[in-house]
């Protein structure tokens, strides 16, 4: 009996679903919010929609916003694990140990950390990239539609695995890098790590995929006449990152493969004994996660790029600098991955040549500075809050970065390593650098794809609730940092006299939760008021380049007629110019939808659960679902649709 | 579908697949380096030069090398539109191939037999995972080999089919050349340092 129990379960029992208190409350508003929408599709009969519409669709703006989507859940999600991170360190001193157990307090520092990055940043990047790169290169779509559907799937079965972990066992408990031996099986028996190594797995392979799909749109998808050096900043930017996505990625999959080898198998590449090398996971782990900081950073550099040049009414600021810097930016970026750990021992020389490395970037990024506060220089300004999200950004993540310059010193660095001033530093650089800098692009190219603008008003109240919210949080986690206050603390003596600046950074905690509270705000009355803000001339900004050219919402085939190129802020140009011949309409050839994209990433999740619980019939069905569905993929010849010149002549003349 | 545009479909597609290669490159380095590492950790257990079988592995390379030649023949016949012939080229990759993967096994069957499994030590950790993920990726051309001869059996050689050919041909002369860094790195330099 219990043989065939761990046959048919592996080692899955009733025991992964007891849960404290707390862990419950978690699971239970889960399973409410997705009953809740279970109960409004069947009320409102949107399931055929939703699948037709939205799950099976190659759109790449279909994708970008359910990417969007998807990391806004999972920011919700790991908000509340930051919520609670505040809570208990304001309230865990002295006699008064917190509200929650040690090992429930790291499984959710943990999952902070690795939802923020993996799942709310990349998803926010991606989604992005999805709704505004083809747009702005003046293509239809982006090089190969399925795989982007596919990488969207495989990403969003990650972000499901992790949540799944909330409610069937355990999540890893061992920060969000997850470092050996820690990390072994020896010191971390049950089933969190592993599913910590399966869900980065899967959405890292599709993060993989898009950005050889993306890259490969860049350089071959480009309207006639847009040169490389005619290409609006943020495809630079996107290109620069994806340039990191093809290079650093696959490491990021060894390092994680290697990681489940030696706790499915039992090989020795980390463990303590037997001739592993600890040391060797936090080299490869970093040869990855650096260059991953600036994935996240440069996109966002290339939004400020375009918004304020747009708000600024001005050119760009320095073209070619820019383009230059983010190339520096992208080479650096590979040789400064062991300023995470020069406490590690490597010698004076390595860690010099690292910290001098890590100073260095400081230099592109300057220039980057430089060039947008140039660029309002004499600039007609208009505040709108996309503007208000980059003042916001320049003011922060200078702060921020000359923290990160402070730690780029090694010797320097031995005193703050692990310390919350580190916390404090990348925070600054990812929510004032990353965060903002998404908010400030959805807001300006949310009518391109949805035909209305965001309110203004709730979103200037969350612009400010989010800086000073930010402010309060983090400075006292400087200042911490530097009286001695590690990262990941549960408890701490009373003595010490940290609590009131822990209350101070809960209290800011709330105050960006209020900023949350505005964005959700105003997404609803947005969608109320939808009418008064309406977008009808598809140019609503009055933009610069290509995307702005073609109606709100875009439709699918993004350009009734593909656009050609003659300069640098091509739409610009040619709102001066004035040319109004009448379009001559072709047949478009557009990519059918289908359902094979979330299929593979339906078994690929399978796969997953499998190996985690260790369920050997599960996972063999997992994988050969997804060799099986990939099969039925390529020798489909079949994927492709007609859109006649005469109906697009049709659609562009009702709208 | 027009000239033009198929043209447009195979440029865009061997390029992203060249990226794809660099990926796996990337992913191959990483392996090597890991394998750099952790060569000399064999944890009192036995080396790279105590292990290995010289005249084996180079069988085992010139099957290998052989069946690179094999399916270039095949890309040559698919130019010329001999459908029969690209079947049958295949064919030969394919027997090369599959007899390729069956000496790696037997030489990881004898490895674990006599208790020298990747439970052993770092070094041999390293080398089962290596060797074997370019082994695992002999599997996935086969399999693709076997999808794309039925293909071409069907519907001819297509644009869509040559195109397809094209990508596996890239895969599997980039799959021989990992095998010349492996035979490299760690065949001969394992059995030269001692």
């Amino acid at each position: 009996m219990m043989l065939f129990a761990n046959l048919l379960w592996g080692r899955l029992t009733l025991n992964a679903f007891q849960h404290d208190p707390i862990e419950m409350g978690g699971v239970v508003s889960m399973v409410i919010a997705i009953a809740a929408i279970v109960v409004a599709l069947f009320y409102f009969k949107r399931w055929g929609w939703l699948w037709r519409e939205w799950l099976t669709s190659l759109d790449p703006k279909k994708i970008g916003v359910m990417y969007i989507i998807v990391a806004i859940v999972m920011l919700l999600r790991a908000g509340v694990d930051a919520a609670m991170i505040r809570a208990q360190q304001a309230l865990s001193s002295g006699a008064n140990h917190g509200f929650l157990t040690s090992d429930h307090f790291q499984q959710i520092f943990t999952a902070h950390g690795t939802i923020m990055i993996f799942f709310v940043a990349m998803g926010l990047m991606f989604g992005l990239i999805n709704l505004v790169v083809p747009l702005q290169l003046g293509a239809r779509d982006v090089a190969f539609p399925f795989l982007n559907a596919t990488s969207f799937w495989l990403y969003a079965a990650g972000a499901v695995l992790v949540n799944v972990s909330l409610v069937v066992g355990k999540f890893a408990a061992t920060g969000w890098l997850a470092y050996p031996p820690l990390s072994e099986l020896r010191y971390s028996p049950g089933v969190g790590v592993d599913y910590w190594i399966w869900s980065l797995q899967i959405a890292g392979i599709g993060s993989l995929l898009s950005g050889v799909n993306f890259f490969a749109t860049i350089i071959k998808l480009r309207a006639k006449g847009m040169t490389l050096m005619k290409m609006p900043m943020f495809c630079w930017s996107v290109l620069g990152a994806l340039t990191l996505v093809v290079f650093a990625f696959p490491i990021l999959t060894v390092t994680l493969t290697l990681l489940a080898l030696d706790r499915s198998l039992g090989m020795h590449f980390f463990t303590a004994g037997a001739g592993g090398n600890a040391m060797m996971y936090v080299n490869l782990i970093w040869a990855w996660g650096h260059p991953e900081v600036y994935i996240l950073i440069l996109p966002a550099f290339g939004v400020f790029s375009e918004v304020v040049a747009t708000f600024s009414r001005k050119r760009l600021f320095g073209y070619t600098s820019m383009v230059w810097a983010i190339w520096a930016i992208v080479a650096l970026s590979f040789i400064v991955w062991l300023h995470h750990f020069f406490t590690m021992g490597a010698g004076a020389d390595v860690n010099a040549f690292f910290g001098i490395m890590t100073m260095i970037i400081a230099i592109p990024t300057g220039v980057k500075i430089f060039n947008w506060l140039f660029t309002m220089y004499r600039g007609r300004i208009w505040f709108a809050s996309p503007m208000l999200w980059f003042m916001g950004f320049v003011f922060l993540f200078t702060l921020g970065g000359v923290a990160g310059v402070m730690m780029g010193m090694p010797p320097v660095d031995f005193q703050l390593h692990n310390s919350l001033f580190l916390v404090a530093h990348f925070h600054t650089m990812i929510v004032s650098g990353v965060l903002f800098g998404y908010f400030a692009g959805l807001t300006y190219w949310f009518p391109k794809i949805f035909g209305f603008k965001l309110n203004e008003r709730p979103g200037k109240y969350a612009f400010w609730c989010w800086s000073i919210g930010f402010v309060l949080a983090f400075t006292p986690l400087y200042i911490l940092g530097f009286l001695g206050a590690t990262r990941r603390l549960d408890h701490y003596s009373a003595s010490l006299g940290w609590q009131p600046l822990f209350i101070v950074a809960a209290i800011g905690g709330a105050v960006i939760a209020i900023g949350i509270g505005f964005q959700i705000l105003q997404l609803i009355v947005s969608i109320w008021q939808r009418n008064s803000n309406l977008d009808t001339t598809g140019d609503p900004w009055n933009g610069r380049t290509l995307e702005w050219s073609t109606r709100s919402p875009a439709p699918a085939y993004n350009f009734a007629v593909l656009p050609e190129v003659a300069e640098r802020d091509a739409f610009w140009i040619a709102k001066k110019t004035k040319k109004t011949d009448r379009p001559a309409y072709a047949d478009i050839v557009m990519p059918k939808n289908t359902s094979l994209g979330i299929v593979i990433a339906a078994f690929a999740f399978l796969f997953s659960f499998a190996v985690v619980w260790h369920i050997l019939w599960l996972g063999v069905v997992g994988l050969i679902g997804v060799v099986t569905t990939i099969i039925l993929r390529i020798s489909d010849d079949e994927t492709e649709y007609t859109i006649k010149a005469s109906e697009i002549a049709k659609m562009e003349a009702e709208s | 579908m027009k000239d033009e545009e198929i043209a447009k479909t195979t440029s865009k597609t061997i390029f992203g697949f060249w990226l794809y290669i660099m990926t796996d490159c990337v992913l191959f380095a990483s392996l090597f380096a890991t394998y750099a590492v952790l060569h000399n950790n064999t944890f009192g257990g036995p080396s790279g030069a105590s292990l290995f079988s010289m005249p084996y592995v180079l069988v085992e390379t010139l099957l290998l090398l052989t069946s690179s030649f094999t399916c270039g023949l095949a890309v040559l016949a698919a130019q010329s539109q001999r459908k029969n012939q690209v079947i049958g080229w295949f064919g030969a990759t394919f027997v090369l191939g599959i007899s390729f993967l069956a000496m790696e096994l037997t030489e990881f069957r004898h490895l674990v037999m006599d208790g020298n499994s990747w439970r052993r030590s770092g070094f041999l950790s390293s080398y089962f995972t290596l060797v074997g993920t370019h082994g695992l990726h002999i599997t996935v051309g086969l399999i693709w080999m076997v999808v794309l001869v039925a293909q071409i059996r069907r519907k001819g050689l297509t644009p869509n089919n040559q195109r397809r050919l094209t990508l596996l041909s890239i895969f599997w002369h980039f799959l021989d050349l990992v095998w010349i860094f492996i035979f490299t790195i760690v065949y001969l330099m394992g059995v030269v340092r001692i």
